[in-house]
This record gives C-alpha cells, sequence and structure tokens, in this order.
C-alpha cells in the first residue's frame, strides 16, 4: 500500500488503487459543485455546529453503548457492547448522513432531494430530512424491496416523499441506484442526490464517511469511559458499508483493534444467490465507483440475494475494497438463516429486535465469541432496528 | 483475476504516445467527415445497439442502417446497467444482454459485419465490460476486427489517461461526449482527447426521443467550435428529420439512437431489415414512400 488508510482518500477520491470517479459527462459538473461545497462546509464551524443540533435535539445522539450481559453470559465468552444506532431518530443510523447531505444541499441552493432506498431506511431518513428542510423529495426503490418493507414505503409517502417502483433488473437496490442517477442527471441544476451509502463517484464514499464518523468516536469515548481500554474486536454488517466504515474509521489507527465487516451469505455462496462481494466477486466499476463487485465474466453485474434488503447490492463501497486488501479489515459472509436465528437471540436475551441488516453482524458475533475470553471485548454496531422486518420474521416463523 | 487498473497502468510505459505516427494516416472517421465537408453535406449518425434482438440480427441490421445512408454507425455494447440510457435503449440491452450479447461476442462478429458496410463503426459502451476484457486486448481486437472509435460513455477524461493511449497505440479514434453542464476548461479537455468528433450531448438526461430540440445545442455548439476544428456532432433526444435537418444546420453531424432503436423493436419483427433501412432513409430526409407513424 503506498498510502495509510488515514490519509484516503487522495485528491482524486482513490482509496489505494480503488474509487475514483466514473460517470456520464453531464454528471461531472455537478459532481465537481458538490464536492467543492462538501470541501467548503466540512471544517466549517457554523456548518458543524448546526449538525451537531440537529443530530443531538432531532436525530437523538449520542446514542447509547449498551452492555449485552445477557447475551454475553449466554455465549459464556467476550464482553458484547452493542452502539445503539437503532435508537436514532428513523430507526437507523442513516439519518447521520441524511442530515449532513440535506444541510449540504440547502447551502448548495438545491430545492429537491433524490434518494435511492434498499430497505427503506435510507430513504425515510431521507424523506425526514426533506421534510424538516422543506425541501421536494422523490426515492426510487425496487419493487421487490417495496413489497418486503412495506411498512416504509407508507412512512415515506407520509412524510410527503414520492417513491417510485423500479421495475427493472433485479427490482432491488442496484437498479434504485440506476433510476435515481438517471433523475439526476436529468435535473441537476435543481437537485441534489443524496447517495445513502459509502458508494458511488468521488466525493460521495468520503463524505458520507465523515457524516458516519460520530458513531466510532463515539463508540471509542464510550468504551474508554466504561471498561477504561480499547475494544479487542469491533462488527458491523457490510451492504455498501456506511454503519460500519462509520464504526471502523476512528478505530484504524490502533493496531490491537481488529475489525469484521459481515456481508450477507444469503442462501449459499453461489453466484446471484448472496451479496458477499469478497467471496467470488472481483475489482470492476458499478456506479461510478471502482471497487469489488459480483459480476459474470463478461463484466455485466450479477443479481444478489439477501433476506436483508440493505445488503442486497452487488457491489461494496471503495474504501472497504482498500481495507480488504490492505488486510486491515477481515470481511466474512452470514447467511440468511443466520441473520435471522441471530435476530431472535438478540430479542430473546436483551429483549432487543434488530433490522436484519444489523442482525448480520450479531450472527457473526454469535459464532465467535464463546471462543473469546471473558476479559474480551467486542462492539457490534446495531445499525438499525427490526420494525421494518416484522413481516418477514413472521414469514419464517 | 482480470486485468485490472493496475496492471493496466503499467501499460501506459509500453505505449508511447503514437501521436506523432499519426499524422499522414487519416482515420476512416477523418477521411468520411472530410469527404463530407468537401460536398457540403452534414452526417447522420446512427446508433443501435448489438445482439438486439439478437446477434444473428445484428449484422442485417448494420447493412440496413448502412444502405439507409448512415454516413457513420455507432454500434451499441449491451451492458447490465445502461445507466446513461433511458427506456429504449434500456429495453435493448435487456433484450441483448439477455439473448447473450457481450463484448467478446460483438468482437468476435465485428469483423464478419464489418466487410459489408461503407460507413465507419464506433462502439460504444459503458467502462466496465471494457474493463474486464482488458484495456490492451480490447484496445487491440477492436482494432483488429475494424472498429475505426470507441466512445466509453462513463468514462472521463480524468480516468482516462491509459485507455487513451492503449486507443492510440492500435489507431482507433476516441470519442468523448461534451455536455450542457460542461465548463468550458472542461469542453477543451475533452475536445483535447477525442478524435475522428466530438459528441455534444444536447441536454441533460439520459437518451431518448423527444418532441423538440433543445434550447441548449446552439450555445454548445457555439462554445466546442471555439475549442476544437473537431467535426461536432450532436445526439440524445434527435429523432426526426426536421430534428435532424435542425442540428445539421448548426453542427457537423446529428446522432439519432432511441428513435432507430425504437423503430427496430417496433417494425422489425414483422417488416424486417427493409424496414429498418426506410427508417433511416426517412430520418435522412429524402423520399422512400416511407410514412412514419408518428404517434
Amino acid at each position: 500500500m503506498s498510502s495509510l488508510p488515514q490519509t484516503w482518500p487522495d485528491a482524486r477520491g482513490r482509496y489505494g488503487e480503488f474509487g475514483g470517479c466514473y460517470v456520464p459527462e453531464t454528471l461531472m459538473g455537478p459532481v465537481e459543485e458538490l464536492n467543492r461545497a462538501w470541501q467548503s462546509v466540512r471544517h466549517d464551524p457554523a456548518f458543524q455546529a448546526e449538525l451537531s443540533r440537529l443530530l443531538k435535539d432531532f436525530a437523538g445522539r449520542p446514542t447509547p453503548l449498551f452492555h449485552a450481559q445477557r447475551l454475553s453470559e449466554k455465549l459464556g465468552g467476550a464482553q458484547i457492547y452493542l452502539k445503539r444506532e437503532d435508537l436514532l431518530h428513523t430507526g437507523a443510523h442513516k439519518i447521520n448522513n441524511c442530515l449532513g447531505q440535506g444541510l449540504l444541499a440547502q447551502r448548495m441552493g438545491k430545492r429537491r432531494l433524490v434518494a435511492e432506498t434498499g430497505a427503506g431506511q435510507h430513504g425515510v431518513a431521507t424523506a425526514t430530512v426533506a421534510a424538516l428542510l422543506g425541501l421536494e423529495c422523490v426515492v426510487y426503490m425496487g419493487e421487490e424491496d417495496m413489497a418486503r418493507q412495506a411498512p416504509n414505503v407508507f412512512r415515506m409517502r407520509l412524510l410527503g416523499t414520492e417513491v417510485v417502483g423500479v421495475s427493472a433488473g433485479s427490482r432491488t437496490l442496484k437498479d434504485a441506484i440506476n433510476e435515481a442517477m438517471r433523475e439526476w442527471v436529468t435535473n441537476v441544476e435543481s437537485t441534489h442526490y443524496l447517495l445513502g451509502s459509502v458508494l458511488g463517484p468521488h466525493p460521495y464514499p468520503e463524505m458520507v464517511r465523515e457524516f458516519h464518523r460520530v458513531i466510532g468516536q463515539e463508540a471509542r469515548r464510550q468504551i474508554l469511559e466504561v471498561a477504561g481500554r480499547l475494544p479487542d474486536y469491533l462488527f458491523a454488517c457490510v451492504g455498501g458499508g456506511s454503519n460500519s466504515i462509520g464504526l471502523f474509521y476512528d478505530f484504524l489507527g490502533d493496531a490491537s483493534v481488529k475489525m469484521v465487516g459481515v456481508e450477507a451469505g444469503g442462501r449459499s455462496l453461489k453466484l446471484g444467490e448472496h451479496a458477499a462481494r469478497f467471496a467470488g466477486g472481483r475489482p470492476g466499476v458499478l456506479h461510478g465507483t471502482y471497487t469489488y463487485m459480483l459480476q459474470t465474466d463478461d463484466g455485466m453485474v450479477s443479481t444478489t440475494h439477501s433476506v436483508s434488503a440493505g445488503l442486497d447490492y452487488p457491489a461494496i463501497g471503495p474504501e472497504h475494497a482498500a481495507l480488504f486488501r490492505a488486510g486491515r479489515v477481515e470481511y466474512v459472509p452470514a447467511s440468511d438463516g443466520e441473520a435471522l436465528e441471530a435476530a431472535k437471540t438478540l430479542a430473546r436475551t436483551e429483549g432487543i429486535i434488530p433490522a436484519l441488516e444489523s442482525a448480520h453482524a450479531v450472527a457473526e458475533v454469535i459464532k465467535r465469541a464463546s471462543a473469546m475470553s471473558r476479559a474480551s471485548i467486542v462492539v457490534v454496531n446495531l445499525s438499525g432496528r427490526g420494525d421494518k422486518d416484522l413481516g418477514i420474521f413472521q414469514s419464517f416463523g | 483475476m482480470s486485468e485490472t487498473l493496475k496492471s493496466a497502468g503499467s501499460e501506459r510505459q509500453t505505449a508511447p504516445n503514437r501521436g506523432a505516427t499519426r499524422i499522414g494516416i487519416e482515420s476512416r472517421l477523418e477521411g468520411r467527415f472530410r469527404d463530407l465537408r468537401k460536398r457540403g453535406e452534414k452526417a447522420l449518425v446512427i446508433y443501435l445497439t448489438a445482439g438486439d434482438p439478437l446477434l444473428e440480427a445484428t449484422g442485417k441490421l448494420l447493412e440496413a442502417v448502412d444502405q439507409g445512408g448512415a454516413d457513420v454507425i455507432e454500434l451499441g455494447i449491451p451492458f447490465s446497467d445502461p445507466l446513461a440510457d433511458g427506456p429504449v435503449i434500456q429495453r435493448a440491452s435487456e433484450r441483448a444482454v439477455h439473448g447473450g450479447a457481450t463484448l467478446r461476442k460483438v468482437l468476435e462478429y465485428l469483423p464478419r459485419w464489418r466487410e459489408r458496410l461503407g460507413a465507419p463503426i464506433v462502439l460504444f459502451t459503458y467502462f466496465n465490460p471494457v474493463l474486464q476484457y482488458g484495456l490492451e486486448s480490447f484496445a487491440r481486437d477492436a482494432s483488429r476486427a475494424g472498429a475505426d472509435g470507441t466512445l466509453i460513455v462513463d468514462l472521463t477524461p480524468e480516468e482516462a489517461g491509459d485507455y487513451i493511449a492503449v486507443m492510440r497505440s492500435h489507431h482507433v479514434d476516441t470519442v468523448f461526449l461534451a455536455s450542457p453542464t460542461s465548463s468550458d476548461e472542461r469542453i477543451e479537455r475533452l475536445a483535447a482527447v477525442s478524435t475522428g468528433f466530438l459528441y455534444l450531448v444536447s441536454r441533460t438526461g439520459v437518451t431518448g426521443e423527444r418532441q423538440s430540440l433543445s434550447a441548449a445545442v446552439p450555445p454548445l455548439v457555439e462554445r466546442a467550435r471555439r475549442f476544437t476544428d473537431l467535426p461536432l456532432a450532436v445526439g440524445f433526444g434527435v429523432s426526426t428529420p426536421e430534428q435532424v435537418k435542425a442540428v445539421q444546420a448548426l453542427a457537423d453531424a446529428a446522432v439519432v439512437g432511441s428513435a432507430v432503436v425504437h423503430a427496430i423493436e417496433e417494425r422489425y419483427p414483422a417488416g424486417g431489415a427493409p424496414a429498418v433501412r426506410d427508417f433511416v432513409h426517412w430520418l435522412k430526409g429524402r423520399d422512400s414512400g416511407f410514412e412514419h407513424d408518428r404517434t
């Protein structure tokens, strides 16, 4: 590696060899405008003060770090701490980024937000911020996802957002991003594309990471307070990778802290039946960035499957690709069944029903915790709550 | 593991800028535009998607488009996620991908198609299929197959250094897009890396038929003219003979894509290749006795 993870990205939006900016020419002007606006606000005290105020008073930060004693005891090994992003307004970490980008869009004079959503958590958070800031909002969502996350579709509409179903391709997150980008390229003057993960062309992966870093900054302070030392392990699920990079980033310089990103293992590790990009994927370009992705030998993007809509995506954020290549973060898959089982276990031991996305991270902790000593400390990012998944839990009994 | 950006990067050292060796060798695209200029004519550029509805049909359709009067043909290589394209070309891409069309197959078939055509061919695609094929292999095989130029819609000059170098070394023209949202600095840069012609996007948005020509066209043509003597082709939303004529009054070429693909979708199943030839003839503004249904 020619540079350290803490210095990524470089001026061209590269994380090692990954990242960059691969968009049609029409989007280059808007991307450059966005980058200038982002670079001007990221260290602007007035902007940061306004964002902090909303994160605290509107979204509910800081979120607690909860010692899951019964789960830790049941597994008989590591002490498990849950970073409770599920307690945030709108039910997931997504609101951190939406408030940041919403304020930025307002500063840029944009009157309209467009976003994609998979599980609906990003869509709900975007719709919420649009309502809060008085902006118009359109959210694209795959039709398969609309069916399996129906409560979130209703929430968005109640918030005054137009939800547009996408029937192309696999009718999931990938196709929703295609449509959102088409909408953006058509209405670039008036519209800000509020991308919901650490994906897309530069500066999105950097900007979205910065808006979620607060997760790791808080967790670091909190674990030092309650345990007096840094954790041994961090766990987070990885779809595009926003909640995981948010937790990991401020620990990257601490060599003693091991990190595990948990991908969707789906039904099996056969192409098309999962969304584990590091188990069968290889580098390519999708949605504006060079990163690991699931694809055919001919460069066609593969369809994916996961029981959790939020992890059902064929590519991964470029910074994760670079952290994988550098060996700094370990990436493993958890299957649909393991995630469902983990959600049930957490519900019954701690009284917390996690989102199916976050349940993937819990599943990996359940696999490993018993083999660790009782003095070990593990922090899991509980990125979202499971209300939206009740229908799926029901259908699986 | 396929050829990565990194390995492509190392090709740059072994592929010196052959720009100088091209002086005096006119590309077929340059020749075509020079001939047209000499005759005081403007070009009609026709787009179609390879493999739509099947690869076996593409040879016949290319001939039909050529006979119909296309001066340059853009041949789209289908990609699973064509995010710069509107519904018509998305449907064509889906049909083609479903039918098994890939970059590899198109390059295999191209020499046979090519030898029956008068018009130069520009391959139009997205970056990932090219990246997976390997930049150097793509340049070599596209050149051998008789492609005269290439256009990669999601590759801008910032990320295109290696691509430009390998295409130059295989004497394939590189066409780039400029858009109404491109600054003067960007247009200058896009013109500097384009060879053959510069493609001007008539409006912000995706490909697709439109009722009227965008008001953004005249100022964009004027700005581009300040930076380059390259032929200027205007596309995105050009779909009728009237619009073709209006574009040709301003620029050197009009590009018609979605309208042709739409005609293939509607007319090829019953009317075969002649129906598509007549459609291009109609776009060309020639009386072919063809009445286009405008509904």
